[in-house]
């Protein structure tokens, strides 16, 4: 019985941590993607001013594809958070979104993700194992 | 060409991400712990939870941590961005052992380093990945 509530409240962890960590990579490749392709912000700023920065923002379809899913992810980190302790919430999905952001800027935004990286991916998640122990 | 260094000035917006998103986190939890258990069936109770003190802290502090990720995000990589957000789980740890007294084992402590040295040994020297057919494009909104 004991056995069973543990296995129901650990798939329960982990399906809201991957909705957070899914939603929030969405959401930061997406906004990424929408600031590269407006550049520099504080160039734009200084021709254009802070206004001009601003419309720069609001004007990128992608910056609102991005906020979409932001929202998303805040909404299920507040339903997370209130059933979880921030303690392992908070680096958990803190850290697997490095290592999903890492490998959706390898595949959609074409950074350059080498050897280095993968091995520091290694290392976050060992780092997740031992916060979620 | 990759820009290597940073200004203080954006390594100042690089310690505002790192700091804002663990604070507005913390507020966050604060508040919603003292809320009853919310259901999935109740999406209202979640979202009239926004209004109380706590989450309404950590919601301003979160906006503060979007207006400065944005800015790093217009002038360095997305995994380089990250290293900024990841450095903030001590603070978490912190944050949840001395302000939220929620107990922190050595485990958890080490979870943190390695996550920490990972994070660190994924910065590259250069900020930014620049494709010159995206400097050039670039080059054009900025004309």
């Amino acid at each position: 019985m004991n056995l069973a509530i543990l296995h129901s409240s650990f798939w329960a962890a982990t399906a809201m941590i991957a909705a957070v960590v899914l939603s929030s990579t969405a959401g930061e490749v997406f906004t990424a993607a929408a600031m590269k392709s407006i550049g520099d912000l504080d160039t734009i700023r200084a021709r254009s001013g802070l206004k001009g920065a601003i419309l720069a923002v609001l004007t990128s379809p992608l910056f609102f594809i991005g906020i979409f899913f932001m929202a998303v992810a805040f909404f299920a980190l507040l339903f997370t958070l209130n059933h979880m302790n921030l303690g392992l919430a908070g680096p958990a999905t803190a850290s697997l979104t490095v290592v999903t952001n890492a490998l959706a800027a390898r595949l959609f935004l074409k950074e350059n993700v080498d050897r280095r990286r993968w091995i520091a991916a290694v290392l976050i998640c060992a780092g997740v194992y031992f916060l979620a122990h | 060409m990759s820009q290597h260094s940073l200004s203080p000035r954006q390594y100042l917006i690089l310690s505002l991400v790192a700091i804002c998103a663990p604070l507005g986190n913390a507020c966050l939890a604060k508040g919603m712990t003292s809320l009853p258990a919310l259901s999935v069936t109740h999406p209202l109770a979640l979202i009239l939870a926004v209004f109380t003190p706590w989450v309404a802290l950590g919601i301003a502090l979160l906006i503060g941590f979007f207006a400065s990720y944005l800015t790093a995000l217009s002038w360095a990589d997305l995994s380089y961005v990250m290293l900024a957000t990841a450095w903030g789980n001590v603070v978490v740890e912190l944050l949840s052992r001395f302000a939220l007294h929620e107990a922190v084992s050595s485990q958890r402590w080490l979870g943190v380093l390695l996550i920490s040295a990972g994070v660190g040994y994924v910065t590259p020297g250069s900020s930014r990945t620049v494709v010159p057919a995206a400097e050039a494009s670039k080059s054009k909104v900025l004309k």
